[in-house]
């Protein structure tokens, strides 16, 4: 049983850099299941039953896609509408993710430059990702802090390579430190 | 060109005789029903063929032959009569069964088997009747054929030797010789050829004392399964419309009143006779073979007249001296008033024996007066109006149905739906139905035809529903289109579309990527449709022939080619950001 859940959100990987080879990265590593998310709902009919057993299975959930106007793209955002549902995710009896661990990663365009206070976009990036992080508190999971890889849009293939060596070191440090899954009482 | 003086030489030959101008359209209206009659069909229907249709053919001989021996005629001419009276007609019945889109119930089935079993059995029948000749007697040359001085047993052998001829004729040579015609590229010249097929054939069968009729028929069924089936029929289509009036005509026109106003009784009491015995045996055989009471009683009221190819074995049994002019005469005027009243007697069966039947089994009938408000009306409940009804009705919206096949009525009528049976080209079904009250209507029927036809009465009548319709092919979507209809489906095209976005993603595209391609394609073929409408007027009249249907598709597929995916989902490219940001930033200057 994988530990670790990536719900992978991007509508046009074909013409991706930087997901894409994220993607490779993570893909085969032991312990993390990847769930392609467009691939796996094309028309949005997003099968709400199988999507929630998934997040019971795994302590730790990942979104990852490509910050799309400062947001997510569009099927991650019908994923939080459905799946979420009340009295499953949250509400006085939706505890279902209480004590799971959500964490973020994406890719913006704009540099560490652009997400500086007087910088094109004002604020960190971080900020922007403020809608999901208080989502995951709503449910009773842990954030953790977002994994971002800046200034995609300049980016060679070499950095974005290196890139997605970190990512995969990354993923394999954050499988291994998992607490051991306290026994059902 | 060609049919003038071999039509005047065929007439000329003959005296100009009115049966004869009525033997040749129905030589030519064979050749189309044969045409019909794939192989492949025969076979998926030797059940119903062989078992409802034998038993038809034998039962009716057996007693409508009784009755001939007991009203005094000899034991072979009474099995002539027998069988020639069990013959129905073909052309009248699918006519008729096609026209009032019925040929896909029990019913209509059961009529195109029995009528095919007695195609084929007329073949038998012509090599039969010679052996039924008396001894000795002199064979009235009709046809001039040099087969006359032989004696029964080689003539037989004779009208056996033809058909093999037509057919190994139609298998070896006629194709390779349409093959030729079809490369010159030239259309006149093919339908030139089509006739002079036509044509030659039924001089050949007429040169060894054979019906021309049979001949082309087995002509067409040896010509169904070729190449050219399509390019035939559609090169004689244009003529077919023109033949069945000239077929009708000359039912008419054979109708020998001096004789009837001489024995008035004697021909009306035989038609009524031959009627009611043929009407009988149906009935009873479709109880044999199960069918429901109401498509049983459809089956025999179909089929109860006597079929134009009595007049080529009454003609054929004149000539051997099996039958003389005394029986013929009558036999031939009461075939044609036989003819005459089918259309009535479908009248009386939908008017006056169906509502009954059909209430008689039903709940009481009285609680389908439009007690609620149904929104919406769906004619038509085969395979594509069933999957929109169930839709509806598991989101609450229950359709009034109108369909024509009633073993499916009785069925939907059973689960609870309301259902009316009938024609729903028919104005008073339509009200019954509510189309007064309702908002929506979806005609989901089988023909294109039939759907067009309820367009136009919906538009006429009930203008302020909003009709959603069902089409099949382009042509008869533009003719949906002509009428102004927005709401226009063809049938196949989401089932196409999505066989083709499975291919895609087997073949290795991104799902959504597939998806997205397909919905673009969609939207570019919809527009392509509406251009093509608008300049269909300028190219050929007859948009539904086969031809033409090759040259609109070579037009689509170039329209294909330009890239019409250009400028899709760009805001997903991220490359003309990129270069901006690399040359120094997205700030406006
Ligand atoms: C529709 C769209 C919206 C985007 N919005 C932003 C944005 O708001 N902020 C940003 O920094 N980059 C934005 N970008 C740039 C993407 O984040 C960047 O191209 C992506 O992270 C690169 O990953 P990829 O190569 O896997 O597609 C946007 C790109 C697209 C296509």
């Amino acid at each position: 049983m994988a530990s670790i859940l990536v719900l992978f959100a991007h509508p046009a990987l074909e013409k991706s850099r930087v997901h894409r080879r994220l993607l490779d990265a993570a893909a085969g590593l032991p312990g993390v299941y990847v769930h392609d998310l467009y691939e796996a709902y094309p028309d949005f009919d997003i099968d709400v039953r199988r999507e929630q057993e998934l997040l019971l299975t795994h302590p730790v959930i990942l979104l990852q896609y490509p910050l799309y106007w400062y947001s997510t793209p569009a099927i991650l955002k019908q994923w939080q509408d459905l799946v979420l549902e009340h009295g499953w995710a949250y509400g006085r009896a939706g505890t279902r993710l209480r004590g799971k661990r959500l964490q973020v990663v994406t890719s913006a365009g704009g540099g560490a430059q652009a997400y500086q206070p007087g910088g094109f976009n004002a604020h960190p990036v971080t900020d922007f990702l403020f809608p999901v992080e208080q989502t995951a508190r709503l449910c009773g999971m842990e954030w953790l802090p977002p994994y971002v890889v800046l200034g995609s849009h300049r980016m060679e293939l070499p950095e974005i390579d290196a890139a997605a060596a970190a990512y995969r070191r990354h993923l394999e440090q954050l499988r291994d430190t998992l607490p051991v899954p306290a026994e059902a009482p | 060109m060609i049919i003038g003086p071999f039509g005047l030489h065929l007439v000329g030959q003959e005296g100009a005789d009115v049966m004869h101008v009525a033997e040749f359209g129905v030589v030519m209206m064979l050749f189309l029903v044969g045409l019909e009659l794939e192989p492949a069909l025969l076979w998926r229907l030797r059940a119903p063929i062989l078992g409802l249709g034998g038993l038809q053919v034998v039962g009716t001989a057996a007693v409508l032959g009784g009755i001939a021996l007991l009203l005094g005629l000899p034991f072979p001419a009474a099995v002539a009569v027998g069988l020639t009276l069990s013959m129905s007609s073909t052309a009248i019945v699918l006519q008729m069964l096609g026209e009032k889109g019925l040929m896909k119930t029990a019913a209509g089935q059961s009529s195109f088997a029995v009528l095919l079993f007695q195609d084929l059995a007329v073949i038998p029948m012509l090599a039969l009747f010679p052996l039924l000749a008396p001894a000795g007697a002199v064979a009235v040359a009709e046809h001039g054929s040099w087969a006359d001085g032989l004696p029964a047993w080689g003539k037989t052998l004779v009208v056996l030797g033809a058909v093999a001829g037509v057919v190994a004729l139609g298998r070896f040579a006629v194709r390779p010789a349409l093959r030729a015609v079809a490369r010159t590229g030239l259309r006149e010249l093919f339908t030139a050829a089509a006739l002079l097929l036509v044509i030659g054939i039924a001089l050949l069968m007429q040169s060894v004392g054979l019906s021309p009729a049979l001949g082309t028929f087995l002509a067409g069924v040896v010509l169904a399964d070729s190449e050219y089936r399509h390019e035939l029929e559609a090169d004689i289509e244009p003529f077919k419309g023109l033949l069945l009036g000239l077929f009708f005509i000359a039912v008419g026109a054979s109708i020998d009143f001096r004789l009837i106003a001489e024995r008035p009784g004697t021909i009306v009491g035989l038609v009524g006779l031959v009627l009611v015995a043929k009407l009988l045996v149906l009935a009873a055989l479709a109880r044999v073979f199960r069918l429901s009471t109401d498509q049983g009683l459809l089956l025999a009221f179909a089929l109860p007249q006597v079929g134009e190819f009595a007049f080529v074995l009454l003609a054929f049994a004149a000539s051997l001296g099996v039958l003389g002019v005394e029986v013929t005469g009558p036999l031939v005027a009461v075939t044609a008033l036989s003819m005459a009243v089918t259309p009535l007697l479908m009248v009386a069966y939908e008017r006056l024996i169906a509502p009954r039947v059909i209430a008689g089994r039903g709940e009481e009938r009285a609680a389908d007066a439009i007690d609620d408000q149904a929104g919406v009306i769906i004619c038509g409940f085969g395979r594509f109006g069933n999957t929109v009804g169930r839709l509806l009705r598991a989101n609450g919206h229950p359709a009034v149905v109108l369909d024509n096949d009633s073993d499916r009525v009785e069925l939907l009528r059973r689960m609870g739906l309301k259902v009316f049976y009938g024609d729903a080209t028919r104005l008073d079904l339509l009200t019954a139905a509510g189309a007064h009250q309702a908002r929506v209507i979806i005609l989901a029927l089988d023909s294109p035809e039939k759907n067009l036809e309820l367009a136009r009465l919906v538009q006429q009548h009930f203008p302020h529903l909003t009709v959603l319709a069902r089409a099949t092919d382009r042509p008869d979507t533009y003719e949906l289109m002509d009428l102004g209809l927005t709401h226009i489906y063809r049938d196949t095209l989401d089932t196409s579309l999505r066989v083709g976005v499975d291919a895609l993603r087997l073949l290795g595209m991104r799902a959504y990527a597939a998806h997205r391609a397909a919905q673009v394609f969609r939207k570019y073929d919809e527009a392509a449709l509406t251009e093509l409408a608008a300049t269909r007027r300028d190219r050929s009249a007859y948009i539904s022939l086969a031809r033409d249907r090759i040259a609109a598709l070579e037009a689509l597929l170039q329209s294909d080619r330009g890239e019409f995916s250009d400028g899709q989902d760009r805001g997903w490219d991220p490359e003309g950001v990129r270069e901006e940001s690399r040359a120094g930033g997205l700030r406006p200057s």
